[in-house]
């Protein structure tokens, strides 16, 4: 009777060790969350100033603000919307609507699944060796495209799948009206699924604006007012990552205040567009 | 209205129309999954051609040597592939054990009411972008490192025989070690939402029938919760390893671009990511750019490898569950 005591106890002690470690783990975690944004917030705040939203990012140790940085995130950003998103969506389409069990689709479901984990830095090479060596310099355009490939397959899983949820029932309906197929997919299918497109690309949105190795061999920087993407074009990415790695106090200010207005961007983009998500399903 | 349902009953012009329309559509559409496929491709393609000269020029050597000279134009591997396996293992061997509690937590201990807030707040660690690590980790956690961390361990771990000399050395801060961590923060959120949400994909039938045995909550998540989801579970590293094997920001402000080969993880290291970003746009020289680009295809292939892993482990169970997680 004793020895099963024994064993009961020593069971009983593991369960409670074992559940405590994992409530240890998710401590742990927090601490870093709570860390890191408190550190961001704290640094980011102390350096906000009207000047950041008005003034052209400075010369070596001087003051300044990063308003054609922020500009040219904006236009960056954009581009990789306006190119990658309407891409997204058809591929996403083509996938829900066209290819049911294709091995074709599987293998775009699954190599889209690839790029979407696929190192940033690699799609900025890639970029590069497509849109700055041909051209001979750096420009907003290839930023942009190269925005476009990491906001791409977001868009195209997420597409997807809300396309996948809508019931069959609806595209029987249209069909059965005697509408054209592509007329099904646009007037039923993409209006039903609408919400749910419109969450991907948010999410896509919030994971571009916080990228910045695909800018860094892409749009480079510019230490000039410019709203022409033909040119070299600052962003706030790069200017952080500049910045941050000099030896400058001002420059690390303004890193700061970059940094905050990105996370601030990012997270509110990210966290409402999950919100909305969970609230559909 | 007599025109019915099928095509073939409206009248000539009107139902070529109507094909035509439908035809252009779906070309469209089909295009647009195409070019999916196409930038992967080329991505790939692209970068075994810029690559290529640096391949021949330095032959296996590329893989094995330390040296790395713009000076005298010699490139070649070993020191930022070394890192990069380095910082990824050390991020894994902190990643693993806390997602997995993390899951745990979430599906077993958390209250009810406790368990969106706290999954939500892990969640947004991975929404940080990695610039945000990596300058956190330069001016907050790279002092916390040097002044606290880092001499301990080298009058601790540093003086045993065989193991010491991984943390011996001066207390900079930067190097393996604080990357290694740094990273392990960024790859806790993608693991532990895999797991947390593979565990949830347990037939309530099986945990409860564990229950009514007797098992303790410890107990059923060791011996029905982790058998059931194995594959899904090492799918989910898998897929924090592809991350960290390809993070470029974080790492890049706190590993220091030494090219020196170090044993110690304190010492300064590189990474092949962390090598691209410093150094590409200042390559002033074919050779360089090549070797940097060369090394981009080494990342490409490993993480391609590594990612596909993960996704064929979590499609087991997905087809066992029915549905895609």
């Amino acid at each position: 009777m004793s020895a099963s005591r024994a064993l009961h106890r020593r069971r009983h002690v593991v369960n409670v060790i074992g559940l405590g470690l994992a409530t240890l783990a998710t401590l742990f975690g927090l601490i870093w969350l709570v860390w890191i944004l408190g550190t961001t917030l704290y640094n980011g705040v102390s350096a906000i100033s009207p000047h950041l939203f008005t003034q052209m990012t400075p010369p070596p140790g001087d003051s300044g603000g990063l308003l054609n940085a922020i500009v040219g995130s904006a236009i960056i950003i954009a581009l990789g919307i306006v190119l990658g998103a309407p891409v997204g969506v058809m591929a996403g389409t083509f996938l829900a609507e066209y290819a049911h069990g294709r091995a074709f689709a599987e293998i775009v479901r699954f190599l889209n699944d690839i790029l979407l984990s696929a190192p940033s830095i690699i799609i900025g090479l890639f970029v590069y060796t497509l849109a700055v060596r041909p051209v001979g310099h750096f420009s907003g355009w290839a930023g942009g495209v190269a925005l476009a490939v990491v906001l791409l397959p977001v868009v195209v899983r997420t597409s997807d799948e809300t396309m996948r949820l809508v019931p069959s029932a609806l595209r029987e309906a249209a069909l059965a009206l005697g509408a054209p197929k592509w007329r099904m997919v646009a007037q039923v299918i993409w209006p039903a699924a609408r919400t749910g497109i419109v969450t991907g690309i948010l999410l896509g949105i919030a994971r571009i604006s916080g990228e910045t190795a695909p800018l860094l061999f892409t749009a480079l920087n510019n230490q000039y007012w410019t709203a022409n993407p033909a040119n070299p074009m600052a962003n706030i990415p790069v200017v952080i990552f500049q910045f941050a790695l000099s030896p400058y106090d001002q420059w690390h200010q303004l890193a700061w205040a970059g940094a905050l207005l990105m996370t601030v961007v990012v997270l509110v983009l990210s966290v409402g567009a999950r919100a909305a998500l969970r609230r559909r399903s | 209205m007599s025109a019915s349902v099928h095509s073939g009953l409206l009248p000539g012009a009107a139902a070529r129309r109507r094909r035509r329309g439908d035809a252009a559509f779906r070309l469209v559409a089909g295009a647009a999954a195409l070019l999916v496929l196409a930038v992967l491709g080329l991505a790939a393609l692209s970068m075994l051609l810029g690559g290529l000269p640096a391949f021949q020029r330095f032959g296996l050597h590329f893989f094995l040597g330390t040296e790395w000279d713009p000076v005298t134009k010699r490139f070649t591997a070993l020191v930022p592939v070394y890192g990069t396996l380095v910082t990824a293992v050390i991020a894994m061997l902190i990643a693993v054990p806390v997602s997995f509690g993390i899951a745990v937590f979430l599906n077993e201990v958390a209250p009810a009411w406790m368990r969106a807030p706290v999954g939500a707040a892990i969640e947004l660690l991975a929404g940080v972008p990695s610039i945000i690590y990596g300058m956190w980790g330069l001016f907050v956690f790279v002092p916390f490192m040097s002044d606290y961390v880092d001499p301990w361990l080298d009058a601790t771990l540093g003086q045993l025989p065989a193991i010491g000399v991984l943390f011996s050395g001066p207390p900079l801060g930067i190097g393996m070690l604080t990357a290694g961590i740094i990273l392990a923060i960024m790859v806790i959120p993608f693991i532990s939402s895999v797991m947390r949400d593979v565990f949830a994909l347990v037939p309530p039938p099986l945990r409860e029938s564990a229950f009514a045995l007797g098992a303790t909550r410890w107990e059923v998540v060791r011996q029905v919760v982790l058998p059931y989801t194995r594959s899904a579970v090492v799918g989910g590293i898998f897929l924090g390893l592809g991350r960290a094997l390809g993070e470029t920001m974080a790492v890049t402000f706190v590993l220091g671009n030494a090219h020196e080969f170090s044993l110690s993880l304190l010492a300064p290291g590189n990474s092949i990511a962390a090598a691209i970003a410093n150094e590409f746009t200042e390559a002033d020289s074919a050779i360089y750019r090549q070797s940097l680009i060369a090394l981009g295809f080494v990342l490409f292939v490993v993480t391609f490898i590594v990612l596909a892993v993960a996704k064929l482990m979590l499609l087991r169970l997905a087809r066992r569950a029915g549905g895609r997680p």
